[in-house]
């Protein structure tokens, strides 16, 4: 850098600019939060979702899964899954999801193992509640197809 | 050494590298793991693994940030540490409370962890990188503001010079961001979104507050290089992470519920999130070039390249390849983004641990000019080997990724491939990704050797520093 440009000016251009990229953040965070209930449907986030969340942050699903994009690559995403499985029928999509974990681990010799956590009927339909209302958010039409 | 307690940072050091190593034994069986689902099942499911291991990585890298300052801000404050013995209890707290966590996850099933540690109390458990119990997050915040008051009276005291006063606004970033770990709404987009306030804020905000305050201490300390210089570029470095990164956060705020002016900002923003690392390799070989002494640590010189190039790899031209958001809808939560994480984590922030280790450590072991001819042959061999296995790791990653993408997200609903089908036509990806990893270790079991070669004996070394 040549000898014009001084270490004041450096200094100057970082408290400047990182003060006015903060406010910036600052402002576009307030707006997020006054936009997100249009997105979000928050309203619909009954006792039974707020139970399913627990019960998937007790049971360190996104240790393997993603949700919405973000986790682990390790299993299926499942932020789709009702789609994907329960082709938008919401009974048929509780059904499933209590005989698919009453049947974990797979007996199929090397494929990825979900352990069995355990969990009772009530329980199972919570995470399928949690997991009704996670793809009903508004996230830009992610994924691109039903895979995930 | 200038004082005599810069020495605590000795078992900071130590312990990150141990901790290291645990971490990357985990990586190696998920690795493994990830070709054969019955290995380790059940007694270590991957879910476990794959939080020791990034739980690991985050610890030892605070223990190597805190080892870090109590060695240089004494040196730049030009005045002893405000307190040694605080700096040395608040070792075992930390120490202890890391290790009973990852115990914690090893030994017992993870809804369990979190009935015992009653998490339904102040609920912040579940959640990628901040599965700790709350009550480990409430340990660590205490770690760091003592930490963190530990190091701000001492700047206090002392000369404030500009390292130091970057390197305290960095720490300070991180013990404030981390906060918002304890915010765990109901309504998951809230909660993702406020999540990113620490994930991102740290590794993409303060913690190249830390990375650029470390790389020009370790630079101005081998090149002789004017300290006036040095800190004009670690102003504009930081201002410009600083400019990219806050904004930048907006790519990820892309597919998990937040409005569409996110898909631009992020976009555009995130896109100039390379400069300041590129910025950091022409500061790197600048200095370097510019040198006004030949310091007789070499490797030390390696090791400040080193992690300026691979973390402009890892963080700059890794995380641009998938930061555009048209691009980014196909590539969100793939392989793709596993190589960038390990790459960018790897370069960025392990290595400069590792470079100031290396700076220090012959220091605190009584060797100023740095550890003998032959144990920096060993550590340059242990360089090369994990920074390529590194690569590796990536380009496996990155290739794994590109077909992922191609049979799973490119296609039509009903013409894309399962998830699973096609994790099982990745396997020669992952084969690749495995043996680059054992390499990887390799890497690291040379690192250690090269603590323990054999040095010159003492007085060729005192000649050796009378002549220097």
């Amino acid at each position: 850098m040549t000898e014009k440009f001084t270490k004041s000016m450096a200094r100057n251009i970082y408290y400047g600019g990182s003060f006015f990229f903060l406010l910036l953040l600052f402002g576009l965070t307030l707006d997020t939060v006054r936009q997100l209930p249009k997105r979000d449907h928050r309203e619909n986030i009954t006792t039974a979702v707020a139970h399913g969340k627990e019960l998937w942050e007790n049971n360190n699903c996104i240790g393997c899964h993603s949700l919405m994009g973000e986790g682990a690559y390790y299993a299926p995403e499942l932020a789709n899954v009702f789609d994907r499985r329960g082709a938008g029928n919401e009974d048929a999509f509780r059904g499933y999801l209590r005989g698919w974990l009453n049947a974990q681990p797979l007996d199929v010799p090397h494929r990825r193992k979900m352990p069995q956590f355990n969990l009772t009927d009530e329980e199972i339909d919570a995470l399928s509640e949690f997991l009704i209302w996670t793809s009903r958010i508004d996230d830009n039409n992610w994924p691109p197809n039903i895979e995930g | 050494m200038k004082f005599e307690s810069q020495m605590v940072a000795k078992p900071y050091f130590i312990f990150a590298l141990i901790l290291f190593a645990g971490q990357i034994l985990f990586g190696l069986l998920m690795g493994m793991q990830y070709i054969d689902g019955d290995i380790g099942f059940p007694d270590i499911p991957f879910n476990v693994a794959r939080m020791v291991h990034t739980n690991l990585l985050i610890v030892w890298l605070l223990f190597g940030f805190m080892g870090a300052s109590y060695y240089l801000v004494p040196e730049e404050a030009e005045t002893e540490l405000y307190s040694p013995l605080l700096a040395k209890i608040m070792f075992w707290v930390f120490a202890v409370a890391g290790v009973a966590t990852i115990l914690g996850y090893l030994l017992v099933p993870y809804a369990e962890l979190a009935k015992l540690t009653h998490n339904e109390l102040l609920p912040t458990m579940g959640r990628e990188f901040l599965e700790q119990p709350t009550i480990t997050k409430i340990g660590i915040v205490i770690v760091c503001l003592a930490f963190v008051f530990n190091i701000g009276m001492t700047i206090l005291k002392g000369r404030k010079t500009v390292i130091n006063m970057v390197l305290i606004t960095g720490l300070i970033g991180l013990a404030v961001f981390f906060l918002f770990s304890f915010y765990n709404p109901e309504n998951l987009v809230l909660d993702k979104f406020f999540w990113w306030f620490v994930i991102h804020l740290w590794v993409e905000g303060v913690w190249e507050l830390i990375m650029g305050a470390l790389l020009a201490f370790v630079l101005i300390k081998v090149t002789g290089v004017d300290r006036e210089h040095i800190e004009k570029w670690l102003y504009v470095i930081i201002a410009m992470a600083l400019i990219s990164g806050l904004i930048g956060m907006g790519h990820h705020f892309f597919f998990i519920g937040p409005p569409e002016y996110w898909l631009w900002m992020g976009s555009i923003f995130s896109a100039l999130e390379p400069v300041p690392f590129f910025m950091m390799v022409l500061f790197a070989f600048k200095m370097v070039n510019e040198r006004r002494r030949e310091h007789a640590n070499q490797i030390a010189i390696t090791w400040a390249k080193g992690t300026a190039v691979m973390a402009f790899l890892g963080a700059g031209v890794w995380g641009f390849l998938h930061t555009l958001a048209p691009v980014n809808y196909y590539t969100h939560g793939s392989q793709l983004t596993a190589a960038h994480g390990h790459l960018a984590f790897f370069g960025a922030y392990a290595m400069v641990v590792m470079c100031i280790i290396s700076y220090a450590m012959p220091i605190m072991r009584g060797r100023p000019q740095g550890n003998s001819i032959n144990a920096q042959k060993v550590e340059r061999l242990s360089f090369w080997l994990m920074c390529l296995s590194m690569i590796g790791i990536t380009l496996a990653l990155t290739a794994a990724g590109a077909w992922q993408v191609a049979l799973q997200r490119l296609p039509e609903s009903g013409d894309a491939l399962s998830f699973m089908s096609t994790q099982d036509e990745l396997v020669s990806f992952y084969w690749a990704r495995l043996g680059f990893g054992v390499m990887f270790a390799l890497g690291l079991v040379t690192y250690f050797v090269s603590f323990f070669v054999f040095q010159e004996d003492p007085i060729k070394q005192e000649v050796t520093q009378a002549i220097a």
